[in-house]
């Protein structure tokens, strides 16, 4: 059962990347100024020259011949060339990544401890002060873009990662919150609380069992939201991950790195939600 | 929180929007000048009688251009919203009521939008569009590409929603006494949708306020002179302290003021839309 929801999974993230990428290509081959070409206005080209250039664009009218062709390049590691940077795709993006990851990932443990500390703290002491805090802190940060708290962070001289972790934060919060305090109420705690059994020993044999496989479910999700956030962070921030090489190639119009990164993402934070499915049915014990 | 005292809060946040909203409606009477007049002999002024909130690097009214730019962020916001909805309706509504293959080929047209993130999402398909277009243009193109790109979440509950409808008593019976179905869904099945709709065209709103304000902030949303909380909250990039010019961030506490107070009203809607 467990290879059949990994093979599930497998297939639809192949599916989903295939789709998002023929999409990503109509989008690139329809957008306005694709049939145009600065290389063509270059005095020093001749006739003959310029010709050729045409005659490459051409070759790219057909969306499906176009997609197939960069399909067959992206198979052998071969994802382009950016129009902006002049450099291959391949190398910016594993020059870039590990900083995006790092950030996001400093920033995702930060936000996980602070929004489960909170969520725990008020399930657990049940303490209205306590709840009507983290409510206000993390309503606070919810009305606050991600591109201004990458501004605020760099006026404080803080770090990018905590930008990202104020971000991700009260979207954690908010659903642990809800989910904590539901398991909390529910009767065999009551009674197991009435009974005098230790509060970690309730936690861990009662409540993460229950809200185990819900967490995982959010975890796969902020991993998405952490990435997206890192866009304004690194733009904002000077900092040279993937996001501020996304931001710089949309400014650019460099549609085919962006494309390439986009599909990238969308891999990254596929691959994050399968895995939370997995380990949450694996917590589940094997049941859908 | 007691009921008493949410239903206060709702109270206040309501009063803030509707002051918010009717100040910026009545920015052509209380800024006459406009959000573009230069006044060049006191640019980057701090706050006089003249400008209440000083100038900016250009010399514009930074006043009028907050007033004006609630008032375009507030007026957009709403129709992106409604777009969404109306789209989340056909894709999500009636994939849910007519089920099999059109739930699952709506789920999985949502799914494909969803695993991309938001902002990534907003900022490719931004980049296709020319960048070097009009304001007002750069005004449509950015709420319009919200409205468009928006409506995944909604089409998703209202999948969920319309396929439980589909599945009900009455519709059954409906369909047994021989109810066309689109006289079926027009009848029976959107009007027990409309709290879900309803719900989701109010989340909608604030999410697509903080997405303008990301992109604007970004150089990517509404194209100058044309301000919108987007462009007057990029002055903060050239900040050196809080201190120095804390008149610059009237804008900011004017977003979340006006984003709490979203939060507050919609904390009902949010339960209908859950």
């Amino acid at each position: 059962m467990l290879w059949r929801k990994i093979a599930r999974h497998g297939v639809a993230m192949l599916a989903t990347v295939l789709l998002g990428g023929l999409l990503s290509a109509a989008m690139v081959r329809l957008a306005p100024g694709f049939d145009v070409d600065e290389a063509q206005l270059d005095p020093h080209l001749n006739g003959q020259s310029i010709q050729s250039l045409r005659q490459a664009r051409l070759e790219q009218r057909n969306i499906f011949r176009f997609y197939w062709h960069a399909l067959q390049r992206a198979v052998r590691g071969d994802l382009g060339t950016s129009i902006s940077l002049g450099q291959p795709v391949t190398t910016l993006i594993r020059e870039r990544a590990p900083l995006t990851l790092r950030l996001a990932g400093v920033g995702l443990l930060l936000s996980w401890t602070v929004a489960m500390t909170l969520a725990l703290s008020a399930a657990w002491l049940r303490s209205s002060t306590c709840d009507a805090m983290g409510t206000v802190i993390s309503g606070t940060f919810l009305c606050i873009p991600a591109a201004v708290l990458a501004l605020l962070s760099v006026l404080w001289n803080l770090p990018g990662a905590l930008a990202i972790a104020l971000f991700v934060f009260p979207r954690l919060y908010r659903y642990a919150r809800n989910l904590l305090a539901k398991v909390y109420s529910q009767p065999h705690i009551v009674t197991a609380r009435a009974k005098g059994l230790s509060e970690l020993r309730i936690l861990f044999w009662h409540v993460i069992p229950v809200a185990g496989p819900q967490l995982l479910a959010l975890a796969g999700v902020s991993v998405s939201i952490a990435i997206g956030a890192a866009i304004p962070v690194e733009a904002l921030c000077g900092l040279a991950g993937v996001g501020q090489l996304a931001w710089q190639a949309a400014l650019a119009r460099d549609l085919p790195l962006l494309t390439n990164l986009t599909i990238l993402v969308t891999l990254v934070t596929l691959l994050a939600n399968s895995a939370a499915d997995v380990m949450g049915y694996l917590l589940r014990g094997g049941e859908a | 929180m007691s009921l008493g005292r949410s239903n206060f809060w709702r109270s206040v946040a309501c009063v803030v929007l509707l002051l918010v909203v009717g100040v910026s409606l009545a920015a052509n009477w209380l800024a006459p000048a406009g959000y573009a007049r230069q006044y060049r002999e006191a640019a980057g002024a701090a706050p006089t009688h003249e400008h209440w909130l000083g100038t900016d690097e250009i010399g514009r009214d930074r006043f009028a251009r907050v007033l004006y730019g609630t008032r375009i962020s507030l007026l957009l916001a709403p129709a992106a919203a409604l777009l969404s909805t109306l789209l989340a309706a056909i894709v999500g509504g009636l994939g849910g009521y007519l089920g099999g293959r059109w739930a699952r080929g709506a789920m999985a047209m949502t799914d494909l939008f969803l695993s991309l993130p938001w902002l990534f999402l907003l900022i490719t398909v931004r980049a296709l569009m020319p960048l070097n277009v009009s304001p007002l243009t750069s005004v449509l193109v950015t709420f319009l590409m919200l409205g468009l790109l928006g409506w995944t979440s909604a089409a998703r509950v209202l999948c969920a929603t319309a396929g439980s409808l589909r599945k009900s008593d009455f519709v059954r019976q409906a369909r047994a006494a021989g109810v066309p179905n689109a006289r079926l869904f027009w009848i029976h099945v959107l009007p027990n949708l409309k709290p879900v709709l309803y719900a989701q065209f109010w989340i909608s709103i604030p999410a697509f306020i903080l997405s303008e304000a990301n992109l604007g902030i970004l150089g990517l949303g509404v194209a100058e002179p044309m301000p919108s909380w987007g462009s007057l909250l990029k002055e903060l990039e050239g900040l050196v302290s809080v201190g120095e010019e804390p008149w610059k961030f009237v804008p900011l506490i004017l977003l979340v003021l006006v984003v709490t107070s979203f939060e507050l009203v919609l904390s009902k809607q949010e339960e209908v839309a859950a």
